[in-house]
C-alpha cells in the first residue's frame, strides 16, 4: 500500500538546510495498523505529511497503491488525497462555521456527490462514531473527544484506503483517548490501513506494529503484542 | 458555471462571516455611492443649462438693431437703425441654404377686449415660421399661415393665459376680439414652455401689422433658425458673416455692436458644450479615482480575508479540493459581494438623487439630477470586473500555498 525507499527530506532554514529525514525505508501493506514513535522533532510529522501528499520529498521513491509519486501537481495530489487518504489531525482541523454533519460531508462534495446523498452518508458515519445527535452542532459546541470523533468520521466518509493520524490523541484526556483508539481499531478491523503518529507508549501498544524514529532514521520496526495476539 | 453546491458554499461562507462580508462590501458600496452622487449632480447641472435655453429653438439666431455708436462714412453717432422688409428679403435670398426657419418680428402693446373683459398684452407680429423658432405649442386651432400673411387677415393666435383672462372657461376659438379698436378672429390658442410671460401674449400676421399700424415696411427684429446640418463652428461663422453683410448694407461701421448685432445660439451652445465637457471629464476622473480606490480597498480586504482563511483552504485541500475550486470559490464570493454592495450603493445614490429632485435648482442650479441607464450598465460591468480582479489575485496566491503550509497557518 505504502512503499518508501531511501527517502530524504530537508527544510531550508535561511542559507542552511535542516536534514530531517535521512534515508527512510518503510513498507506498509494493506490492512496494517502502524504507529510511529519518536521524540519531538525526530521527523514523524514530516514523514506522515509526505505519505499524505501534503508535502513533497527531496530524494528517494514513494509508491502509493503501487503508483510512483513524483513531480505531482497539486490538482492530481488533491484528487489522490480525496480518493485514497483520510486525515486525522491533533488539532482536529474542523471548519468552524460548518456543523458536524457538514464537516463530515465536505470530502464528498469534492468527490462530486450530490448534497442529499452526501448528508445521508455523512449522517451514517456520524452515527458510527456515536454523534448522530450532535449532527447540527458547530465544532465549538463539542468537547475535544467529540471533535476528534467528528474528524475521524470525516476521514472515513470517502472510504479511503489509508487513514493517516498525526497524534490524534495528543490533545485528549485518557478516557477519550481510549475511545478514539477503539475507533481506530474498529476501522483497522474492517480492513483499512491505519498509520498513526504518537509519543504515548500506551497508544502505540494498541497498534499492531511500532516504527521508531530517531534523528531522521528508523531505529526499530517491530510487531506489538496486540498483533501477535491475533 | 451554475453550480448550486458552489453557491451554497458561498452563501454559507458569507452568511457565517457577516462582519467580514459587510466590511469588504462597504468600500465598494461607498465608492459607487460617491460616483452616483457626483454623476447625478453633474447631470443635474447639465439639465439646468439645457433648461435655460429650452424656451427657444436650439438653433435660433436674432438680428437686433438699435442706435449707432460709431460714426461711419460721414454719418453721425446716435443714428437710429431701422430694419425693413427689404433687409428681411435680402437675408432670405442671400443665405437661403443656411436657413431652416425665418420670421420677422414687430413688437406691439395692445389692449385686447372680449365682451366686458379687457387687458393690455404684448402682441408680436410675425411670420408662420415663428411657431418653430419660439417652440410655440398649439393647443387649439392653428398658428398663422402664409395665406393670413398674403391676405393681411385680421387673425390672432392668443396665449393660454390671455384666453384664461378674457374667456375664462368659455371657448375662445372662432370668437372675435377687439385689438386696439379693430376686430380680430381668434384662430388658435397656444402654450409655451418659456413661462407665464410667454403665454400672456398674442401673435398676428406681420403684414397686417405693417398695414394697420403705420402703413410702412418696418420690422423690429429678424429671427432665424440656422440649418441644423451646419456644425456649431459653421453656424457661428454664418452668424458673423450675416452680421458683417447687414452692417455693410445699412451703412453701419463694421464693429458697431450697438447698431446691429446677431445673437447666435450656436455660440452659447458651444460655450455650454465646452463647459459641460470639462465638467464631465472632471467627474469621470474623480469617479474613476473613487472606483479604483474602491477596488484597491476590496482587494486589500480580500487579501486579509484570504489570509484569515488560509487554514480553512488547507483543510479543504487535505480533503481533496483542487486549487481551481478554491480560486473559483473565492472569486465567485468576491464578485457576489461587490455586485450586491455596488447595487446597494447605486440604489442608495439614485434614491438620494430622487430625494434631492429639484430642491437644489434655485440655489445651486442643479435640476433633476439622475444617472443614465448607460452609466448603470457601465458601473455594473466595472463592479463585476473589480470583483474578479479583487478576488482572483489573492485567491490564486492562496491556492498555490502548499497544503501543509496552509494547515500550519493560524
Ligand atoms: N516547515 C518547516 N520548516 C523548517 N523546519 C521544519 C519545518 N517543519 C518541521 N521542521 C523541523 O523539522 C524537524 C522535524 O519536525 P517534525 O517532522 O514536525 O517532527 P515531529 O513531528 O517528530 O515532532 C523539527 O526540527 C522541526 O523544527
Ligand atoms: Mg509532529
Amino acid at each position: 500500500m505504502i512503499k518508501i525507499e531511501q527517502l530524504h527530506k530537508s527544510y531550508p532554514i535561511g542559507k542552511d538546510s535542516l536534514h530531517v529525514l535521512k534515508g527512510i525505508d518503510l513498507h506498509i501493506k494493506e490492512g496494517e495498523f502502524v504507529s510511529i514513535m519518536g521524540s519531538s522533532g525526530s521527523g514523524k510529522s514530516t514523514l506522515l505529511n509526505i505519505v499524505g501528499l501534503l508535502d513533497v520529498h527531496d530524494e528517494g521513491n514513494y509508491y502509493l497503491n503501487g503508483q510512483l509519486i513524483k513531480d505531482m501537481n497539486e490538482k492530481k495530489a488533491a484528487q489522490l488525497r480525496n480518493k485514497f487518504l483520510g486525515f486525522v489531525f491533533q488539532s482536529f482541523n474542523l471548519i468552524s462555521y460548518k456543523t458536524a454533519l457538514e464537516n463530515v460531508a465536505l470530502p464528498l462534495y469534492y468527490k462530486g456527490i450530490n448534497r442529499k446523498e452526501r448528508l445521508k452518508i455523512a449522517l451514517d458515519y456520524l452515527d458510527q462514531v456515536e454523534l448522530k445527535d450532535w449532527a447540527n452542532h458547530l465544532p465549538n459546541e463539542l468537547s475535544g473527544g467529540q471533535k476528534q470523533r467528528v474528524a475521524i468520521a470525516r476521514a472515513l466518509v470517502t472510504k479511503p484506503k489509508v487513514v493517516l493520524a498525526d497524534e490524534p490523541t495528543g490533545a485528549l484526556d485518557s478516557t477519550t483517548t481510549d475511545s478514539v483508539m477503539d475507533l481506530l481499531k474498529d476501522i483497522n478491523d474492517k480492513g483499512m490501513t491505519v498509520f498513526v503518529i504518537t509519543h504515548e507508549e500506551e497508544v502505540a501498544a494498541q497498534t499492531k506494529r511500532i516504527v521508531r524514529l530517531k534523528d531522521g532514521v528508523i531505529i526499530s520496526d517491530e510487531l506489538t503484542k496486540a498483533a501477535k495476539a491475533v | 458555471m451554475f453550480d448550486l453546491d458552489r453557491w451554497r458554499e458561498i452563501f454559507q461562507s458569507i452568511n457565517k462571516n457577516r462582519l467580514r462580508s459587510v466590511m469588504s462590501g462597504f468600500t465598494v458600496a461607498f465608492a459607487i455611492l460617491l460616483f452616483t452622487l457626483l454623476f447625478g449632480i453633474v447631470s443635474g447641472l447639465s439639465n439646468s443649462f439645457k433648461g435655460a435655453f429650452a424656451d427657444d429653438a436650439q438653433n435660433s439666431m436674432r438680428v437686433r438693431v438699435w442706435k449707432t455708436s460709431k460714426p461711419f462714412k460721414g454719418l453721425q453717432t446716435g443714428r437710429r437703425i431701422q430694419l425693413r422688409n427689404d433687409d428681411y428679403n435680402y437675408v432670405a435670398d442671400e443665405y437661403a441654404n443656411k436657413i431652416q426657419y425665418q420670421s420677422a418680428r414687430i413688437y406691439k402693446n395692445f389692449t385686447i377686449k372680449y365682451k366686458n373683459e379687457a387687458s393690455t398684452y404684448n402682441v408680436r407680429a410675425v411670420n408662420p415660421d415663428h411657431q418653430f423658432l419660439e417652440k410655440t405649442i398649439i393647443d387649439e386651432g392653428r398658428f398663422l399661415n402664409e395665406r393670413d400673411l398674403r391676405e393681411k387677415s385680421k387673425s390672432i393666435v392668443i396665449g393660454r393665459l390671455v384666453k384664461e383672462d378674457l374667456f375664462g372657461e368659455r371657448p375662445a376659438l372662432g370668437k372675435r376680439v377687439n385689438v386696439n379698436g379693430s376686430s380680430y378672429l381668434v384662430i388658435g390658442i397656444f402654450s409655451d414652455e418659456g413661462g407665464d410671460n410667454e403665454e400672456r401674449m398674442a401673435y398676428i400676421p406681420v403684414t397686417t401689422a405693417q398695414m394697420m399700424y403705420g402703413n410702412n415696411d418696418y420690422i423690429s427684429q429678424i429671427v432665424l433658425g440656422y440649418n441644423p446640418n451646419l456644425s456649431l463652428d459653421r453656424a457661428i461663422a454664418f452668424g458673423n458673416q450675416m452680421e458683417r453683410d447687414l452692417r455693410k448694407k445699412l451703412n453701419i461701421h463694421p464693429d458697431d455692436q450697438s447698431a446691429l448685432s446677431v445673437r447666435n445660439m450656436a455660440e452659447a451652445n458651444k460655450g455650454v458644450g465646452q463647459f459641460m465637457g470639462i465638467l464631465y471629464a472632471i467627474v469621470i476622473l474623480i469617479g474613476s479615482g473613487t472606483l479604483v480606490a474602491g477596488i484597491i480597498g476590496i482587494s486589500n480586504i480580500m487579501i486579509f480575508v484570504i489570509k484569515e482563511r488560509t487554514k480553512e483552504f488547507g483543510i479543504r485541500k487535505a480533503l481533496g479540493a483542487v486549487p481551481s475550486s478554491i480560486v473559483g470559490m473565492v472569486v465567485q464570493e468576491s464578485v457576489l459581494i461587490t455586485t450586491i454592495a455596488g447595487y446597494l450603493g447605486l440604489s442608495l445614490g439614485t434614491y438620494i438623487l430622487t430625494l434631492i429632485g429639484d430642491s437644489l435648482e434655485e440655489d445651486y442650479f442643479i435640476k433633476d439630477p439622475s444617472v443614465s441607464p448607460g452609466i448603470v450598465i457601465g458601473a455594473t460591468i466595472v463592479l463585476i470586473l473589480s470583483g474578479l480582479i479583487a478576488g482572483y489575485v489573492p485567491a490564486k496566491r492562496a491556492a498555490n500555498i502548499k497544503p501543509i503550509e496552509a494547515l500550519r497557518a493560524d
